[in-house]
C-alpha cells in the first residue's frame, strides 16, 4: 500500500473514527457531570428560546464593546469565512466529499478560493502573532492552543503545495503523477480530526453548549444577553 | 447548617490546598464543565474587565482567575483526565501559594460583575464561574481573612459589621419620629416583609423613612422583622453555600414566622441575588413567598396607580446601574421608569444598562481592606462613564454602590451627591405630609 492508499484508507477512517468517538466522549464525559434543578423562580420559562438567543447573540461582539475589539476579534471572522470557503468551495474538495459521502454541490471559482486561502494563511499568522506577543494572549496560552493552530495551518500549507502539482489527463479525481503532495494534505487534514476532540479545536461544538446554557441562565433571570 | 458554617470558617486556620481542590472540583458540574471546556484563550474578557483596563495587568484577566479551578478540574473529573493522568499530561496539583496567589485575583479584583460574561464569544459565564470558585478558596481557607471575620460576626450577631437589633430599633425610633409614621415590627400577616442592610441602616437610615411613607401612599400592610432584618449575605461573596444557607435560612425562617407574601429584596445588588437566585438552591426548596426587589416594588406600585407621583428632581441626574440588579438581575428597565417619573433631565451614562462597568466594590471586594488601591483605581471606567454624562448628581438603586461610589468620589475629589433611588421616589410622592 502506498502513502495515497494509505492516507486515503485506513488513515482517513482511524482519524474520522477517533473524531467522532473522541467528541462523543467528550460530550458524554461532560453530560454525566450532571446539573442541579435551579430552584428560584424564573422571570422568563422561555429557555429553549433563550439557549437560541444565546448561541446566535455571541457570534457578534455586542454594540457597547465593539469599539474596544482588537484585531483580533476581527481577524477571527476572516480565517473562520476563509476556512469553510476552502473547504466547501474548493472543486477538489467537492471531489472528495463526493467519494465519501455521494454529496457535490457547486464549487466556487478557483481564483475566489485561492483569494480567500491566502487571506486565511495571512489572517491565521496575524492569530499567531497576537497570541504571541498580547501580554493577556500569551499569559492565557498553552500547548494545547499553539499545537491547535498548528493542524489547522498545516493542512492550508500542505494544501498549497499539492495545488500545483500535475494530473493524468482526465477527472481531477484520478491519482495526481506524484501523488506525495496530496497524502501529506490529506495526512495532515487527518491529524487535524484526529485532534480536534482532545483540544481547543474543540470549539467547534462545545461553543454552542456554552453559549446555550448561559444564554438559557441569563434568559432565565431576563438578565441582557 | 450552623455547624457546617462554622467549618468553613475554621479552615482560614489551616489553608489546605487538597480541600480547595476538592471543592473546585465538586463545582464544575454539566454546565460550568461546558463553559470551561469551551474558552480558547481569546482574552476578549480581559478588554470587559475595569481591574485589566486600568491596571493592565494580564492577571487579572476574568479567564484566568478561573485557572485553580479549571486546573483541579482537568486533573480530576474532565472526559479525558484519567488518560491525561496516566500519560503524565495532567495539570499539577495545586499548591497552597498558589491559592494564595488566586486569592488576589478571585477577590480582590473581581467584583462578580459580569461584564466579561457579556463579552465572552464562547457564551462562558465567567463571573459565575468565579463565583463557583469562591466556594473552592473559602473551603480550602483561602478566602480573605476580612471576609472570613465578616462572616463570622454575621454568623454570630446577624449583621457583618456586628449589627443587632437594638442599633436597628433605633434607627427605626428615629425614622418614625422623622417621619411621623410607624414602623410595623414583627406584623404577622404583613403583605410585606423589608429585610434591609447593615450599610442602609447604618448610612443611609432615612430609607427607612422613605419606605414608612412608601406604604402608606400604597395603602399596603408592612413590617420589618426583628430577628433575620439583616439582608446582606457575606456567605455569597466569600464562597460558602453554608454560611450563605445559614444567613439566608434567618431570612426565610422570619418570612415564614411572619406569614408574609412578599419579602421586599432592598437596595443591594448581592443581597438581592442571594435571595432571589442563590436563595432556593441554597437551601434545597422552593419559597413560600416572592421575592421581590424594591425598584421592581415601586415601578409595580407606580404603574398600578398605588403610587402617586408629583414634581421633579429638576438636577441632571444620571443612574448607576447595580451590576447584581442589572447585568446579572435582569432589572433593567424598572429603575429607568422611576428615574423618569422623578427626575426631569435623566441622561444615560454610555454603555449604560448592561455594559455599565461597576462602581468597583461589588462582590465582596468593598470589604477587603488589602483591595482598596485596586478598588480606587478601578474606579476611573466608572468615573469616565459618569464624567460624559455632565450630571449633576448621581442615582443609584444598591447601598453598597453607593457607599463605594461616595468613597471614591471623595478619593478622586470630585463633588456630587450620591442618591438612593427609593429615597427619591418617596421624596415625590403625591400627598406628602410631614408631620407639624
Amino acid at each position: 500500500m502506498g502513502l495515497l492508499e494509505f492516507a486515503r484508507g485506513p488513515a482517513l477512517w482511524s482519524s474520522v473514527a477517533v473524531l467522532i468517538a473522541g467528541s462523543l466522549w467528550r460530550v458524554a464525559g461532560i453530560l454525566r457531570l450532571g446539573a442541579a434543578p435551579d430552584l428560584s423562580e424564573p422571570r422568563d420559562t422561555r429557555l429553549l428560546a433563550g439557549a437560541m438567543r444565546g448561541i446566535l447573540a455571541r457570534m457578534v461582539p455586542r454594540t457597547e464593546f465593539r469599539r474596544r475589539a482588537k484585531l483580533g476579534v476581527w481577524n477571527g471572522y476572516v480565517y473562520h469565512v476563509g476556512l469553510a470557503v476552502i473547504v466547501f468551495g474548493y472543486l477538489p474538495h467537492i471531489h472528495f466529499a463526493e467519494r465519501l459521502a455521494g454529496l457535490a454541490w457547486p464549487p466556487l471559482p478557483e481564483p475566489v478560493v485561492y483569494l480567500f486561502a491566502g487571506l486565511t494563511i495571512v489572517s491565521l499568522l496575524v492569530a499567531l502573532m497576537e497570541r504571541l506577543t498580547d501580554p493577556v494572549r500569551r499569559l492565557l496560552s498553552g500547548f494545547d492552543d499553539y499545537f491547535s493552530w498548528f493542524v489547522v495551518m498545516l493542512p492550508l500549507a500542505t494544501g498549497m503545495i499539492a495545488i500545483h502539482q500535475s494530473y493524468a489527463p482526465g477527472a481531477v479525481p484520478a491519482p495526481p503523477l506524484d501523488p506525495l503532495p496530496l497524502a501529506v494534505h490529506l495526512l495532515s487534514v487527518e491529524l487535524l480530526l484526529a485532534w480536534l476532540p482532545f483540544g481547543k479545536l474543540a470549539h467547534a461544538f462545545l461553543a454552542f453548549a456554552s453559549r446555550g446554557v448561559t444564554g438559557a441562565a441569563l434568559a432565565r433571570k431576563g438578565a441582557p444577553l | 447548617m450552623m455547624e457546617r458554617a462554622r467549618t468553613v470558617l475554621d479552615s482560614r486556620k489551616a489553608p489546605d490546598a487538597r480541600v480547595a481542590a476538592r471543592e473546585f472540583v465538586a463545582q464544575v458540574g454539566r454546565d460550568a464543565a461546558f463553559q470551561l471546556e469551551a474558552c480558547v484563550h481569546c482574552g476578549q474578557c480581559a478588554d470587559a474587565c475595569h481591574f485589566h483596563l486600568t491596571s493592565g495587568d494580564p492577571r487579572h484577566t476574568p479567564v484566568y482567575k478561573l485557572q485553580p479551578m479549571a486546573k483541579a478540574y482537568e486533573r480530576a473529573s474532565a472526559p479525558f483526565a484519567a488518560l491525561r493522568r496516566a500519560l503524565g499530561l495532567a495539570p499539577a496539583e495545586l499548591t497552597a501559594a498558589e491559592l494564595h496567589e488566586w486569592s488576589g485575583l478571585l477577590y480582590d479584583s473581581c467584583n462578580l460583575c459580569g461584564r466579561c460574561t457579556l463579552v465572552c464569544p464562547m457564551g462562558i459565564d465567567i463571573a459565575g464561574l468565579v463565583r463557583q470558585a469562591r466556594e473552592g478558596m473559602a473551603a480550602g481557607g483561602f478566602a480573605p481573612a476580612d471576609l472570613y471575620k465578616a462572616a463570622e460576626r454575621a454568623l454570630e450577631t446577624g449583621s457583618p459589621i456586628g449589627l443587632r437589633w437594638p442599633a436597628l430599633k433605633r434607627q427605626i425610633e428615629l425614622q418614625e419620629r422623622e417621619t411621623g409614621l410607624r414602623v410595623p415590627v414583627d406584623a404577622e400577616g404583613a403583605e410585606y416583609m423589608v429585610v434591609l442592610t447593615s450599610i442602609e441602616i447604618i448610612g443611609f437610615a432615612e430609607s427607612i423613612g422613605a419606605l414608612a411613607r412608601i406604604f402608606r401612599q400604597a395603602g399596603a400592610t408592612w413590617t420589618i422583622p426583628s430577628a433575620g432584618f439583616e439582608a446582606t449575605n457575606v456567605g455569597v461573596q466569600m464562597g460558602s453555600r453554608d454560611v450563605a444557607a445559614e444567613l439566608l435560612g434567618r431570612i426565610v425562617e422570619a418570612a415564614e414566622r411572619l406569614k408574609v407574601k412578599y419579602v421586599v429584596s432592598p437596595e443591594c445588588g448581592h443581597a438581592y441575588s442571594a435571595l432571589r437566585w442563590e436563595g432556593p438552591n441554597l437551601l434545597g426548596r422552593r419559597y413560600a413567598f416572592e421575592v421581590v426587589q424594591i425598584a421592581e416594588l415601586l415601578d409595580r406600585l407606580v404603574s398600578e396607580g398605588r403610587l402617586r407621583l408629583r414634581g421633579k428632581d429638576a438636577r441632571r441626574l444620571t443612574f448607576h446601574d447595580p451590576c447584581q440588579l442589572v447585568r446579572r438581575g435582569g432589572i433593567t428597565e424598572a429603575p429607568r421608569r422611576l428615574m423618569d417619573g422623578v427626575a426631569a433631565n435623566c441622561v444615560e451614562m454610555p454603555g449604560s444598562g448592561a455594559a455599565s462597568f461597576c462602581c468597583g466594590g461589588g462582590g465582596g471586594v468593598s470589604a477587603i481592606h488589602r483591595a482598596e488601591a485596586l478598588r480606587f483605581a478601578a474606579f476611573a471606567c466608572k468615573k469616565a462613564q459618569i464624567e460624559a454624562t455632565g450630571a449633576e448628581a448621581l442615582v443609584t438603586a444598591c447601598a453598597n454602590c453607593r457607599n463605594v461610589l461616595e468613597e471614591a468620589i471623595e478619593h478622586e475629589g470630585m463633588t456630587l451627591p450620591v442618591l438612593g433611588l427609593t429615597e427619591l421616589v418617596a421624596q415625590y410622592l403625591e400627598d406628602e405630609t410631614r408631620p407639624g
